[in-house]
């Protein structure tokens, strides 16, 4: 019987992002921009999802991914907006894997020009799996309060945009638009910011066309590589 | 919580690693993780500990070493260790900040025997 000290310098989630590579690869060579929606639970990912489908689909095909522990309730409520939607139920896992994302790809239909996944529920694990996607979406809802930026660096640090739902109810709370703005550019200087209200239809239009911007950066991005 | 399943993954890799070496046993895990990684060590080394029965690493130590986040100013060139997570340079005021270490979360060294 020999030791030896094996250097192995490898990245534990090197899987995950091997698939995640090829995940993105695939989409950007079909034009799809694929955007993973990130929040705690309850902070509206589905409703904001479901004024995006509606203002998207008209121009844009689309396709959406919902990642819950249990229930086909998120897929259902994007089908019933005539749009195709795949349910993952983790069965108790607190985040989606880009195999699993993977796994779904060859049911996206051709046309599409969007893959939408929203994330299981939680700010912190789903921050540490790339799930191939072009733009990490990060919610914030104003009842959640202003100090979350900071509370769970990873999700916004890791971020390219910050959406802040539910604005309208700030008046009726001690919620500072500015400092939760500041607190998450702090942590990420890039990070673009939205204001939005899924119930008043606030921002929504401002978020769209960064989508499609976004897609035809993308598809510049790539003629030129 | 995912420890668990970043340990699955982790498991894959020691599987692999002592199967090309021929290993009887692994006997130590070494593993770099980042401050901003997203990880609890202490519950890394839990999950490991459960994990690790009826494994090749069943007799195995886990050893964590903690990186903390570190970034070099692309403007000033300064390199700084941050205990906080704000991506501002501390010598010029800058954001445009390259982050060096800290997001890692990295399987270092294996002892292994033959």
């Amino acid at each position: 019987m020999s030791k030896k000290e094996l250097i192995v310098r490898e990245e534990i989630l090197g899987s995950n992002k091997k698939v995640a590579a090829e995940i993105r690869g695939k989409m950007e060579a079909a034009g799809v921009l694929v955007v993973n929606l990130l929040s705690s639970p309850g902070s509206g990912k589905t409703t904001l999802l479901e004024r995006i489908v509606e203002t998207l689909k008209p121009t844009h095909p689309l396709a959406v991914i919902e990642g819950d522990i249990e229930t086909e309730r998120d897929a259902d409520r994007i089908r019933r907006k005539g749009v195709p939607a795949w349910q993952i139920t983790t069965g108790g896992a607190c985040h989606l894997e880009a195999k699993m994302v993977g796994k779904l790809l060859p049911e996206i239909p051709a046309e599409t020009k969007f893959l939408f996944i929203e994330n299981v529920g939680n700010l912190v694990c789903p921050a540490g799996y790339d799930l191939g996607e072009n733009l990490r979406c990060v919610l914030l809802s104003a009842p959640e309060g202003d100090d979350k930026p900071k509370k769970y660096p990873k999700a916004f640090a890791t971020a390219d945009c910050l959406i802040i739902t539910k604005s309208d109810l700030i008046p009726y709370l001690p919620f500072d638009l500015e400092k939760a703005g500041n607190e998450a550019l702090d942590l990420n200087p890039r990070l673009r910011i939205f204001v939005t209200s899924a119930l008043k239809g606030r921002g929504i239009a401002e978020l769209a066309r960064y989508f499609i911007e976004s897609r035809v950066n993308m598809i510049q991005h790539q003629r030129h590589a | 919580m995912h420890e668990l399943s970043i340990v699955a993954s982790l498991f894959e890799i020691l599987e692999a690693k002592a199967r090309e070496n021929q290993a009887t046993k692994i006997v130590r895990v070494r593993l770099k993780v980042g401050k901003l990684a997203g990880v609890v060590p202490e519950f890394l080394q839990t999950a490991f500990d459960s994990y690790k029965q009826d494994t090749i690493a069943a007799a195995s130590h886990l050893e964590i070493e903690e990186v903390p986040l570190k970034v070099r100013c692309r403007k000033c060139t300064a390199e700084i260790e941050k205990e906080d997570f704000v991506l501002v340079c501390p010598s010029c005021g800058s954001t445009d900040l390259e982050i060096l270490e800290g997001m890692e979360l990295l399987l270092d060294k294996i002892d292994l025997e033959i």
